[in-house]
């Protein structure tokens, strides 16, 4: 049995635990783990995603338990003090004496802080650990503007942090360009104006001479003399390697830092290794997790005897996408290592800078820079490393075949099999290839669980999605993006296969389009897609319909159903209060105001709802359409009718909006706001569009949502007046609905909608696809044909009959039991 | 209410005793489902008419134990005829009454016949 000891629990000293965990030798090891932090290991290189959302939980890379299964001594809280290299044994902060026949250094670095007068004050900190992150959180709570020393990657990422914690946020960069390491000075002033246009503010060539304030931060104080107000600091201007436990037991350090390794990761001890961010190899200290997690895997292969590659450095290019901007920088990006010539593609209008080095020969691919547009990376980094031929015409590579017709020699398909796809876990084309043969794995699911390819910083997923696509294809197998099992075709693909064909039943178009007898999935989507075409009464077809659609309805807890009546905009006579709380009164129904500023009724029995609905109706409401998928509400705040800020009629135009899509059917629910002036008092940038008053019209965003993930509306137009406002939501609305995937929100598709934000606009605005009247056409239909459902049921026996509990008797549901609370009846709870 | 599942069990067509007139034929919505009640049970009946086949099966999804099923969207998985719970979309067989989506229980069905115009449900007692 061999004693392991790693100290260092961060991500290569777990991958180091995985790796050799799942080689067949496992059982000649007994492991013990230190780490000095509370949590496990966690996935630093996602951390920003700390502040919009995920929790610490979702950021570990494998629970305590893991280590548990795994039999894995996991020593958290634990700072070890000292290495006693001569007994070979390591000693904690608490006393804790653990032996080891070989011990990995896995110790990673710390932030890196430049000793500027000032630095220790409240106010700075660091960005680095969970919980520095906790603090700046706590912090930031009381600030409101935030500085960010370093424009590298990791500052870049701690900008997006603080903007998404709601602060006013700057970069402060030493040298006169962002992220000078990967870019170029084109390049990085594309993404700067990116960054810009996003609110973030960038001083370039600023270096800090002192921290201002009393004992707490104020501002910082540059060497040319200016000066910058700000609330806190974050410092992010580089790693230094945590050297310091290998330099106090003699082992050999690095000038520049780090633990000195040879290509063996072997330090001056040779039972000592050391891996990750805390190695030097030839002066050299790797920051990325790829290289560390190749290093983790070649002490393991010595550990077992498994056939060794030794560690030669590690290429570094990467690919990220840094506050929504693409960004990617491969090989040799500035083409400087050798003589070579770029090719260059600059577009300042969309935001693209795309650069290529071409070896003085012509004949390869030396490196080169993406922003705004790294698409074509994951090949690009293949040709590099695989020297494969260039085409013959190498500018195609960046700016696409113009001539039509498939690229010759740039899919994935033309890569070799040993090209190793995924640097983060070493896995090959090859081996992904095999494992979609041999296994028969169709879903990228499937493939991160069994190869792992596209499981560390997930940069090589657009690639293996490619080549399972292509490999599916290769075997005959359908790879379209389809329904479900009863039809080979995607949403967009069977709604103009309806519109064409004319075709008005479900029956009809799984008959002539589709095979078996639908599902759960296929038959609500057809019925959504019917409605947005034809606009006819949907419970003339009740069984394709979800059960909400089918009785209209919400259907709740227990069985029974919720009622809601519209209220366009929110505004309502005291009159109508009345008939909605005599009708709840005399129905029994607990009442709720919704968060879409209407009256919810809750508690109603299936044979109850045609009767509260005639009530509604000859008291003049309409359906509200709550329970679905089409449009809910249009919120407003009372604009200049009566806020003494208000610059637009916001009640009026929110009314004016409601009624225009009002029961429009739509791949998920919508919902709208109107604000009467910039205090946004309607939330409208929480809706999938959000109309806000400004002094010369409207404020246009789309894309928005509240819910699990919140995501703001972008900005779509400005200042436009009423009816160019309709027109633009209109043309949306229905662009939507052609292209959406079922039961996808706007800002789901947005974010999946290739080019984006621009793309949209040019569509929209700009009718860059000449479909903009054909849209508002479609629009117009809608409108014109709308009637409430159930206006139409009440006053039809025939649809009135189906709303029974049961067919063979008049007797109600007995099993609806309702229990009390707060002087309201609620469902007896869920078993 | 884990006693109203025990209430349903799957009967075999050979055992029954007693075949219940439920209701008309038109009183059931093609291609999907409505409720019966006979005694104190609840039901389902699928009027699959796409396949020209008849299923019962019990009203209450063992889920999250709501009587529901009859509202289900019926279809069928490769060539098994099923329906979806429309709380949570859980479905079962409707032929054998499995759980398909191996979460939870598995349902009773029940023998059903058509017979002069009216839907017979058998039952065992």
């Amino acid at each position: 049995m061999t004693r392991i000891a790693v100290i260092g629990n961060g991500m290569v000293g777990y991958k180091f635990c995985e790796k050799l965990c799942a080689t067949s030798n496992r059982k000649d090891f007994q492991i013990t783990v230190f780490g000095e932090e509370t949590w496990p290991a966690y996935d630093r290189v996602h951390l920003s995603a700390y502040f919009s959302g995920s929790t610490a939980d979702d950021l570990i890379m494998a629970s305590k338990g893991w280590y548990q299964e795994n039999q894995i001594e996991l020593l958290t809280n634990e700072l070890v003090v000292h290495i006693d290299r001569e007994h070979k044994k390591v000693v904690s902060h608490s006393g804790v004496e653990v032996f080891y026949d070989k011990l990995i250094l896995a110790t990673g670095s710390a932030a890196f802080v430049p000793p500027i007068p000032g630095v220790e004050k409240t106010g700075v900190f660091v960005y680095r650990t969970l919980e520095d992150l906790d603090a700046i959180m706590t912090y930031g709570r009381k600030a409101k503007s935030a500085a960010v020393m370093g424009g590298g990657l990791l500052g870049l990422e701690a900008a997006k942090a603080v903007m998404d914690m709601g602060l006013e946020a700057h970069v402060i960069e030493f040298a006169p360009r962002l992220m000078p390491r990967q870019l170029d000075a084109a390049g990085s002033s594309i993404l700067q104006s990116k960054l810009e246009s996003l609110g973030i503010s960038i001083h370039l060539s600023k270096s800090t001479q002192q921290i201002n304030g009393e004992e707490q931060l104020t501002g910082l104080q540059f060497a040319d003399g200016s000066a910058l107000a700000v609330d806190m600091l974050v410092v992010s201007a580089g790693i230094k390697p945590r050297d310091e436990l290998a330099k106090a037991c003699g082992l050999e350090v690095a000038a520049r830092g780090g633990v000195v390794v040879n290509e063996f990761l072997q330090t001056t001890d040779e039972s000592i290794y050391a891996i990750g961010e805390v190695a030097s190899y030839k002066n050299m200290i790797y920051g990325l997790v790829a290289p560390g997690y190749e290093m983790a895997a070649q002490v393991v292969n010595q550990l077992t005897e498994a056939e060794v590659k030794p560690f030669f450095g590690y290429d570094m290019s990467t690919k990220l996408k840094l506050i929504g901007v693409d960004v990617g920088s491969f090989g040799d990006p500035f083409g400087d290592a050798e003589p070579s010539k770029p090719i260059v593609f600059e577009d300042k209008v969309k935001g693209i800078y795309k650069r290529i080095n071409i070896a003085a020969n012509g004949k390869k691919l030396l490196g080169g820079i993406l922003v705004g547009d790294a698409s074509a990376y994951g090949m690009l980094l293949q040709m590099v490393q695989n020297n494969m031929a260039l085409p013959p015409e190498p500018e195609a590579l960046i700016l696409g075949n113009r001539g039509g017709g498939e690229m010759v020699g740039a899919g994935v398909e033309s890569l070799p099999d040993e090209a190793q796809l995924c640097s983060c876990e070493n896995v090959s084309k090859g081996a992904i290839c095999m494992a979609i043969e041999k296994d028969g794995l169709t879903q990228i699911a499937d493939i991160k669980a069994c190869t792992k390819a596209g499981t560390g910083c997930g940069g090589c997923l657009p690639m293996v999605n490619d080549l399972l696509k292509h490999q599916l294809k290769v075997m005959g197998k359908q790879v379209k993006n389809v329904l479900c099992e009863h039809f080979d075709y995607s949403r967009q693909e069977l709604l103009d296969l309806v519109k064409i064909k004319k075709i008005r039943t479900f029956n009809q178009l799984i008959d002539q389009y589709g095979k078996g007898d639908g599902c759960e999935i296929c038959k609500p989507a057809v019925a959504s897609i019917l409605a947005s075409t034809w606009n006819e009464l949907i419970v003339k077809q009740d069984t394709i319909q979800d059960t909400n659609d089918r009785f209209l309805a919400n259907i709740q807890k227990g069985g029974s159903y919720s009622v809601v009546p519209r209220i366009p905009g929110g505004e309502i006579t005291p009159d109508k209060l009345i008939v909605i709380g005599e009708i709840a009164k005399r129905y029994g129904l607990y009442t709720k105001i919704t968060g879409g500023q209407r009256i919810d009724m809750f508690g109603a029995r299936v044979d109850q709802l045609p009767d509260i609905w005639e009530e509604l109706i000859n008291a003049g409401f309409e359906s509200g359409h709550a329970y679905g998928k089409s449009l809910r509400t249009v919120k407003s705040c009372v604009g200049t009718t009566w806020c003494r800020y208000g610059v637009q009629d916001a009640v009026s135009f929110a009314i004016r909006v409601e009624e225009r899509y009002r029961g429009l059917r739509s791949p998920h629910k919508l919902k709208g706001a109107v604000s009467g002036c910039i205090r946004e008092c309607a939330e409208a940038q929480s809706k999938d569009f959000g109309i806000i008053a400004t002094e010369k019209g409207w404020n246009l965003y789309v894309c928005g949502n509240g819910g699990s993930k919140p995501q703001h509306a972008k900005l779509l137009v400005t200042d436009v007046d009423s009816e160019t406002c309709l027109k633009y939501i209109d043309r949306f609305l229905m662009f939507y609905i052609r292209t959406a995937e079922p039961l996808t929100r706007t800002a789901t598709w947005l974010n999946k909608l290739e080019g984006g934000l621009d793309y949209l606009r040019d569509v929209v605005v700009n009718d860059s696809l000449g479909i903009g009247e054909e849209l508002e056409n479609d629009m117009a239909f809608m409108v014109q044909t709308y009637s409430c459902e159930w206006k139409e049921v009440v006053n039809n026996p025939e649809l009135r009959a189906k709303f029974k509990s049961f067919v063979n008797s008049d007797e109600s549901d007995p099993s609806l039991e309702f229990q009390e609370m707060r002087g309201q009846k609620i469902p007896a709870s869920w078993s | 209410m884990i006693f109203e599942l025990e209430k349903y069990k799957t009967t075999e067509v050979t055992k029954v005793s007693t075949w219940y007139r439920a209701a008309p034929v038109d009183a059931f919505p093609e291609n999907g489902g409505a409720c019966i009640k006979y005694k104190d049970l609840q039901i389902a009946i699928f009027n699959f008419a796409r396949r020209k086949e008849w299923y019962a099966c019990q009203n209450l999804c063992p889920h999250k134990m709501q009587m529901a099923l009859s509202r289900g969207m019926i279809g069928s998985d490769a060539d098994e005829p099923k329906v979806a719970c429309p709380f949570h979309k859980k479905t079962f067989s409707l032929k054998s009454g499995k759980n398909l989506n191996g979460e939870t229980c598995d349902i009773a069905t029940y023998p059903i016949k058509i017979e002069d115009g009216y839907v017979f449900v058998g039952f065992e007692e």
